[in-house]
Parts: C-alpha cells; sequence; structure tokens
C-alpha cells in the first residue's frame, strides 16, 4: 500500500511555518514515516520539473503557506492545486494574507520607492531598479513580477482547510495531519481549529467586569500590564473577541494583548469590522465630541485590526488614488 | 475631475422607527430629491454592521449613509449610539483605506423630518457628484494591468 | 560555445534564490550571480504603525530568526522614546537573546552546516544530512540535539510567549518576569547547554580538525575571501550579541571604524543591482567598488567569523580558550577562509551558553522590576544586534504620537549579499574548467554559501535523501544539454 504523497510549499513566506514543522522535533519522525514527501524546496531536490511530470490529482495534500506576492508563487500554487486532491493553506499568510499583507496599504510603486530610492541607507544615483529581465555583461538575468496587491491562497485557487496561526502552533498541526492521514476531515472549507473566540478560553476571561466599558484606551507601552485582568478591562486594545481560539493564548501567558492572528471565527467575514464593530459598543461615552476625543487616541485603526487580515478583508486593500 | 454626467451610486441604511419614515413622509409628500440613492431598511441604525458598510463600497458605492433617530429617541434606547461610536471609528478606518471621509455620513432624520431627509440626500449627492466615482477596485495578480 | 548552468531553486536562502553561472567560450566561468528573487517591503507598510507594534511585526520577516529581529526592533524602540531598559528586564532580554543564539547555531551545525564537515564533500548526497553526521558520531548524540534545542526553545516559549515570533518586548522593558522556580529549572538547561556545546566543539575537532583533507579545504584558496569584517563589541572589544558597539576592521585586521548603532548611516550604505531584489551593503567611506576583495574593496562580513575577526576576543572563558586555539590553527588573525565560519559558529554557541549560566545565576533576573514607562516623547532610534547570520540594524522614525513615519532595516544575511555572491563564483571558478561540470560542483558550490547560513537555513538536511541541488546545462541556443542531479 503506498504512502500518501504530501507536499509543501512556500509563497512569500517569513519561513517560520517551516519552522513549526521542525518544531514537531520528534513527532515529525510519525509523520515522516507516513507519508512519501514529493515536493519541499527548502528540504527536497524535487524541482518544477518533477512537479509538473505527476499526474494531475496524485499528491494527497498540499501544505502551502505564504502569501502570493510574486508571479512566481502564482505560477506554483496553480500547478500544485492541480496535482493535489487537497489543498490546506498552513499560516496566516496564506489562510488571510498575513503580515506580508500590510503591503496592501501601499503598492508596488511606493514599495520599490521605499526600498531601492528612500531609505537613507540606499545609495543609488543612477536609479537602478530590479527589473523582471535585464542584460547584465551580454548575460539575461530574469526575476518574477512583484504584484502591486497581496493575496491570500483562496484569492488564487481553491483551499480545501486552513491551519490557522503564525506560525500554527504544534497541537494544531498534528491534529491536521492525524486527521488528513485516517480521512477524518470536516466539511471542505472549514478552518482546522475550534469555532469559538479566544475569549472563551482564555483564563483572563473571568475577570471582565459585568458590563464591560472603556474611558480610555491604553497603549501596551503607556501602562503596566496587570497580567491577570483582561486587557480590554485595562483599556489596551486585545483583539481576542474578534479572534478564533486554538493557540492556546501563548501570547497573553506573555502578558501581551492578542492581535489577531488566527482570523475569525466561522460566523464573520471581515475581521477587522467585527472588532470595529464590538470595540465601538464598548466606549463609555454619548456625546460626540466625547468619542471624537476617544475615538482619535486610537492609535492605528486599520493596521491594529487587520495586522493580519488585510487582503482578505472585505476592501482588501487601500485604494491608492486617494493617496496624494 | 468628476464630469457632469457622473451619477453617485448611494446607499443608504435608514432605521425603521425614524429615518426610514422620514424618507417615507418625503416621497408621500412629493418632496423631490435625488434618485441616487438606494435605501435599506433597518430595524435601527445600531443594526448597521460596519461590515456592510464595507461591502456597500466594495460592490460600487460612491458614497454610504446611514440614518437615525436622533440622541435620546431611539426606539430601541441606545442603538443609535452605538451607530454613532461605530461610524466615528469606521471614518478613521475608511480614510486610512483611502476612502474620503465625505463619501460616509451619518445623520439624524426623525419621523416628520421629511424636509430634512429630502436635503440630505440632495446634498449629498451633489457632494459625491464633485467628489468623482470611488472606482474601488481589488487589484493583484497576472492580470494586472500595472 | 558559451553555457550557462542554472541551480534552481538553491535551498536555505530567504524564500527563493537561484545561482546563474556563466562560462565563456573555453568553457570557464566569466560571471556566476546569486538571485534573490523576494522582496515584501517591511520598510514601507511599517509606515503609519504604533512604533511600539514593531517587535511583533519585524519578526515576521524571518521565522527562523525571529527572536533576533524582535530584540533589534525592542532596542530600538527603546532609542525611539530615549528610556532604557530596566537592569532585570536586560538581564531577562540578554537571556532570552543568547538561548536563541546558542539554539540557532547548534541546530545550523549537526542540520545544516555540519554535514559539509563532519561527513565531508566527496560523500554520497545521501548521507550528507543529519543522519550521516550521526553515523559518524554516534546516534545519541541526536538525541541531545533535540533535547539541548527543545529545552532552550522552552526558555523562549516561557518569557517570550512563542518561540517563533516571540512578544515581550516593550519600551523600557519586557512583559514577563521570571519567578524563582523556573530560575533554577532554566539554569540546570544553561549548565547543560555549556556540556553540550564544548561537545559540539569536540566533534568538530576529532571530525574536522584530525582530518588533514579537511583542514586543507579549510584552509585552502577556493573557499577564501578577502574582505573587511563587521561586528558588536563591548567596552573591551570583546564579542556581544546583544548589545556595543559596532566594530569594522579591514582585511589586515587593524581597526576601520567603530561607531555608536546611531551612527550606522556615515558607514553602511547599500548598492543596487537589476538582477537581484536584495541590495548589496558596503562601506560608505570606501565607496562602492563593486564586487571585488582583497585591499580595494569595499564589502565586509558579517556572521560569526567575522565577529571573531572584528573582536579581540571572547567575552567568557571557555569560548576563549577556543577562539585562542581557532586562529592559531588558522594561522592568525583575521581569517578569511569561509568554511571557518562553521568553527566559528559553535564558539559562539559556547559563549552564548556560558552567557545563560552567568545570567541565570544571578538571582537579581527574578526582580518583579521588569518596566520602566517612557515619559519622552518619540522620536528616532536605531537598534544593533548581532543575529545569528550577522549584524541586523532597525531604524524607526515616528511622529509625537510614536506612529511610524519612516524604517530603515539592514538585515543580518543582507550585509553578506556581495560576499556570498562572490564566494559562488569563486569557487565556480575553481572547480569548473574547459566546460567539465562534475558532480563535485554540486557538492562545491554548495559549499561556498552554506557556511554563511543565509537566512531559512531550516530542515535542508533534516531528512534522509536528496541533495538539494540540480544543475541545466544550456547550449547557447538556450537548449537543455544536460542535467545533472544529484541521487
Amino acid at each position: 500500500m503506498s504512502k500518501p504523497k504530501v507536499a509543501f510549499y512556500w509563497c512569500a513566506s517569513c519561513g517560520g511555518c517551516e519552522e513549526a514543522v521542525v518544531d514537531l522535533a520528534e513527532d515529525i519522525l510519525k509523520v515522516v514515516e507516513a507519508v512519501d514527501i514529493v515536493f519541499w524546496p527548502v528540504a527536497l531536490d524535487f524541482k518544477k520539473k518533477d512537479l509538473e511530470a505527476m499526474a494531475d490529482g496524485s499528491i494527497a495534500v498540499s501544505f502551502i503557506n505564504g502569501s502570493v506576492r510574486l508571479s512566481e508563487q502564482e505560477e506554483m500554487v496553480h500547478l500544485l492545486r492541480r496535482k493535489s486532491q487537497l489543498v490546506v493553506a498552513f499560516g496566516s499568510c496564506s489562510h488571510l494574507g498575513g503580515i506580508p499583507g500590510l503591503a496592501n496599504f501601499w503598492n508596488k510603486e511606493t514599495i520599490f520607492r521605499r526600498a531601492y530610492f528612500t531609505t537613507p541607507s540606499t545609495v543609488n544615483p543612477d536609479g537602478v531598479v530590479p527589473q523582471e529581465k535585464v542584460i547584465v555583461e551580454g548575460k539575461e538575468l530574469t526575476l518574477p513580477k512583484f504584484f502591486e496587491t497581496v493575496r491570500a491562497l483562496d484569492q488564487v485557487i481553491d483551499v480545501d482547510y486552513y491551519l490557522p496561526g503564525c506560525a500554527p502552533p504544534r497541537d494544531l498541526i498534528l491534529n491536521a495531519v492525524g486527521a488528513i492521514l485516517e480521512g477524518k476531515l470536516p466539511p471542505k472549507g472549514a478552518v482546522l481549529s475550534p469555532n469559538k473566540s479566544l475569549c472563551d478560553d482564555c483564563d483572563r476571561n473571568k475577570t471582565k467586569p459585568e458590563k464591560l466599558t472603556i474611558k480610555e484606551f491604553k497603549r501596551p507601552w503607556e501602562v503596566f500590564l496587570d497580567p491577570e485582568k483582561c486587557f480590554l478591562a485595562q483599556g489596551v486594545i486585545c483583539m481576542g473577541p474578534a479572534t478564533r481560539t486554538g493557540c492556546d493564548e501563548r501570547c497573553i501567558e506573555a502578558n501581551m494583548p492578542c492581535r489577531g492572528c488566527f482570523g475569525p471565527t466561522d460566523q464573520v467575514y471581515d475581521q477587522g469590522a467585527k472588532f470595529l464593530s464590538a470595540l465601538a459598543s464598548l466606549i463609555d461615552f454619548k456625546d460626540e465630541k466625547e468619542i471624537e476625543k476617544i475615538v482619535q487616541t486610537i492609535a492605528d485603526p486599520a493596521g491594529t485590526f487587520y495586522r493580519f487580515s488585510l487582503p482578505k478583508s472585505i476592501l482588501g486593500r487601500r485604494k491608492m488614488e486617494a493617496i496624494k | 475631475m468628476s464630469n457632469s454626467t457622473f451619477e453617485p451610486r448611494l446607499v443608504g441604511f435608514l432605521c425603521n422607527w425614524c429615518s426610514y419614515t422620514g424618507a417615507d413622509l418625503a416621497g408621500t409628500a412629493r418632496m423631490t430629491y435625488a434618485p441616487n440613492i438606494r435605501i435599506i431598511r433597518v430595524m435601527c441604525s445600531g443594526r448597521v454592521d460596519p461590515q456592510f458598510v464595507l461591502k456597500a463600497f466594495r460592490e460600487g458605492a460612491d458614497g454610504v449613509l446611514i440614518s437615525g433617530c436622533h440622541p435620546g429617541d431611539c426606539h430601541y434606547q441606545e442603538g443609535n449610539y452605538k451607530a454613532l461610536r461605530r461610524y466615528k471609528l469606521l471614518s478613521r478606518m475608511l480614510e486610512q483605506l483611502g476612502i474620503e471621509k465625505e463619501r460616509f455620513r451619518l445623520e439624524w432624520v426623525s419621523a416628520s423630518e421629511g424636509a430634512r431627509f429630502q436635503h440630505v440626500v440632495n446634498e449629498f449627492t451633489e457632494q459625491i457628484r464633485r467628489l468623482g466615482p470611488l472606482n474601488f477596485k481589488f487589484d493583484g495578480g497576472s492580470h494586472e494591468q500595472a | 560555445m558559451s553555457q550557462r548552468i542554472t541551480i534552481d531553486p538553491i535551498t536555505r536562502l530567504e524564500g527563493h534564490g537561484k545561482i546563474e553561472i556563466f562560462l565563456n567560450d573555453a568553457g570557464d566561468v566569466e560571471r556566476a550571480f546569486l538571485q534573490v528573487p523576494e522582496l515584501r517591503g517591511f520598510e514601507q507598510f511599517a509606515v503609519g504603525r504604533p512604533v511600539e507594534e514593531m517587535p511583533r511585526i519585524t519578526p515576521r520577516i524571518c521565522g527562523v530568526c525571529p527572536t533576533a529581529h524582535h530584540m533589534a526592533a525592542t532596542k530600538c524602540v527603546d532609542a525611539v522614546f530615549h528610556v532604557e531598559p530596566t537592569p532585570t528586564a536586560r538581564k531577562i532580554r540578554e537571556l532570552i537573546y543568547n538561548t536563541f543564539m546558542m539554539e540557532d547555531h547548534t541546530l545550523h551545525f549537526f542540520f545544516l552546516g555540519g554535514p559539509d564537515f563532519v561527513v565531508g564533500p566527496q560523500a554520497p548526497a545521501a548521507e550528507r544530512n543529519i543522519l550521516g553526521v550521526l553515523g559518524k558520531v554516534g546516534l545519541e548524540v541526536g538525541g541531545q540535539v533535540i533535547r539541548v534545542r527543545r529545552e532552550c526553545r522552552d526558555i523562549i516559549n516561557y518569557l517570550g510567549g512563542k518561540v517563533i515570533h516571540p512578544v515581550c518586548g516593550l519600551p523600557g522593558g519586557v512583559s514577563k518576569g521570571l519567578d524563582e522556580e523556573h530560575r533554577v529549572k532554566f539554569l540546570e538547561t544553561a549548565r547543560y547547554a555549556v556540556e553540550f556545546a564544548r561537545f559540539a566543539l569536540k566533534i568538530f575537532d576529532d571530525v574536522v580538525l584530525k582530518n588533514k583533507e579537511y583542514v586543507d579545504l579549510v584552509v585552502g584558496d577556493a573557499y577564501k575571501l578577502t574582505t573587511y569584517y563587521m561586528g558588536l563589541v563591548d567596552e573591551k572589544n570583546k564579542v556581544n550579541f546583544y548589545d556595543g558597539l559596532i566594530r569594522v576592521v579591514d582585511p589586515e585586521g587593524k581597526e576601520f571604524a567603530k561607531f555608536k548603532p546611531a551612527d550606522y548611516l556615515e558607514h553602511v550604505a547599500e548598492h543596487v543591482e537589476p538582477w537581484s531584489y536584495i541590495k548589496f551593503p558596503y562601506l560608505k567611506k570606501i565607496g562602492w567598488k563593486g564586487f571585488i576583495e582583497g585591499k580595494e574593496t569595499s564589502i565586509y562580513r558579517v556572521a560569526p567569523l567575522a565577529r571573531l575577526n572584528a573582536s579581540d576576543g571572547m567575552a567568557t572563558p571557555l569560548a576563549q580558550q577556543e577562539y585562542e586555539r581557532m586562529y592559531q590553527v588558522l594561522g592568525g588573525k583575521p581569517a578569511h577562509n569561509t568554511l571557518a565560519f562553521h568553527w566559528a559558529r559553535l564558539i559562539e554557541a559556547l559563549q552564548a551558553a556560558e552567557a545563560m549560566v552567568t545570567l541565570l545565576e544571578d538571582k537579581e533576573i527574578t526582580n518583579p522590576d521588569i518596566r520602566r514607562i517612557p515619559t519622552e516623547t518619540p522620536t528616532e532610534g536605531v537598534g544593533v544586534v548581532e543575529a545569528p547570520r550577522g549584524t541586523l540594524f532597525h531604524h524607526y522614525k515616528t511622529d509625537e504620537r510614536g506612529l511610524v513615519t519612516e524604517a530603515n532595516l539592514i538585515v543580518a544575511t543582507m550585509n553578506n549579499s556581495a560576499a556570498i555572491t562572490m564566494s559562488i563564483e569563486k569557487a565556480a571558478k575553481a572547480f569548473i574548467k574547459g566546460g567539465k561540470v562534475s558532480e563535485g560542483l554540486l557538492n562545491l558550490a554548495e559549499m561556498a554559501f552554506r557556511p554563511y547560513d543565509p537566512c531559512h537555513a531550516c530542515g535542508t538536511h533534516a531528512l534522509p535523501g536528496d541533495m538539494p541541488l540540480v544543475i541545466n546545462i544550456y547550449n547557447s541556443r538556450r537548449e537543455l544539454v544536460e542535467q545533472l542531479k544529484k541521487e
């Protein structure tokens, strides 16, 4: 009985999801024994040509992490989709767009301008910019195209399951891999983590007052953070209410508020908008001027509420023409 | 750079008890107002989820209006205050996303204020006409122009 | 007929990388390029973010060394707010940081770089991985490597929340303290780490240094590159990973510059080429001289060997002994031998472990005073640490509310980008002649960049099997003539 074929691939990724797999430590050997890894650029020799030569659908499952930023990544994920029965979006970047998704507040021109011209250490008097195709000393060199907009994986290909987190925790990975190998998966499209919000599992939940209201917002650097009390009750923005559980509240345990890397629960489409709604409801003022004042103290609404999910938000990116 | 042939597409979320009734009044009293607004009736302005507003813009709206009862008059006591707070925060966030705050409005219109409704819609329509179409696009991928 | 050799993808580079080698009509190497086809734009999308969030955003530059970014960002935010961490907070940060250096360096040696040496460049591909290493040194070692790595990562998990993307850094302190129970537990880990680091050096000694063939390779010309060297040093010019002044020595070992992190712009500049998304840092005062080595160069290297070259010694006693030994074998300072990065890496791991012990033996580290609330208006700051792969610069400017208006990042491996491309070209030129492309080329080309441990060193050779290289040989009509693949 041949072992199921498995592939791993990374798009615009930091490698943390790859590290998460290595962090399975001894447990990874059980996985390695049970499957036949046919493609994993970081680890094994197989090339795009080998992938192309495989029969369509011959890979049981492909785990793809990272968001789609470059043309090479777009081509690879289309190829992997053809060759795989199941595709799992592994980690926040492929699930929601992730941190690289913050680039959707900008576009290619502004990013290139910063990287290759206006950064104070860059010395570029000839205005050189990386090119998709360039002749250097008579030799042609190519680079993949840099898109204007970052996309999450399901904005490019059909995705079967999502493994959330930045990076997904060990237990979640093991459970997911186990479920796949045993064929015990939920309906297609499921996020492989419980469908409740972080607050439901958080130890600090019981410290929330009966009616939670906020009179003043505090940024984490401004105050001593009480290690037992709910962050929102301290006036510190915590994305817990709008974030799916399953991470063991690791950031909370380190006494820092949640930033939403697991994305929303099933009932919510746009994590940032939903959180905005909840947070606004907690503000304890009725007078328009007071409300205006307190809202101004929230430092970076879009970048905080959409920290990991900008590409998958309803708007998905900033409209650039409005920038003068 | 607006052109005189641009017809703004506006979406209005009107609360059942006050604003929708006020709009009805404008209609039955034959107070002419710009036909650009598409009205969606909700039970309370506090029912308006920010996701609705974002969806409207994503789907082609050039402007979005929320209208509810005057502060203190909400049929459900506090719903309109929630709307007010959400509106303030959402306006800020929309600006960060490149959508000018003039495109998103919150107004209080009571059941008897047909004329006020007429005025609000006409003014909003002209303001958006001057601002121009939003043309929101989520570009990305090998089909990109840029 | 001129030929072109593409090595794509190479493994263990930030995301993706490819090597292009061009042969002239005689079949000798004319040029080689290492292209990094990766860019995400952190320097731009940092704009508008609250600066205290940068320690939570920038680790996503790299999931293998997130702690390095977290620490550089935290120190930068200290500087932006003009606040110093409390003494206890500083000790906790140093503990996290040294623990991270120790486990990262150890992982690299056993899983990644080590196999080059321990198993040997001529060994079959299937053996050049952790299993081959264990075959030579014993299976028990594998268990120990996993144990030391896991225990070290447990320390970072506890204090930082998550080992992949820690969260505890704040301007003026850290978010979580250490209690006595955990101090004692972690001290045990630290002591074990010292033992293990010494053991790793012994393995290096037994397997590499006692093997003349390897030693010849290490000191030989093909892998030698004459450049400047940069690293952080403390007030005694000893190697320090967490803090200090940046010191640069010239190819003869003389001090060329020593400066505060805040002054980096006077000394470091970045050059742009159209064939790679990565930039090429060089010494500003000399100016860009191209991809050359030797006396006229303006290229500097970073990471283990460079740090040792740029310093006057190690800061801890056992590591210092090993430092002296290494330079004795290599014939003095500075050492230009690229393969010696592997050796220097182990010496650094030992210092990191010794530092862990010193920090944990000090009961001060359990003091609850871990936060100092900033009182000054934030403006601008620079934070620098030594990441495992080199000097890491974070620089942020903010408005008076502390929202980022500008960010500049020079990221560890990047400092070596010119050197890596040159090393590959040099090795290629040494081993590919007259159009003959052999199996040995595969190994030897890889060996040119692996010592630098380019960021993303994860997993390669962690699983048994294939050497991750294929070489395509195209004739001048772009037809595939031959394909060499390691089986």
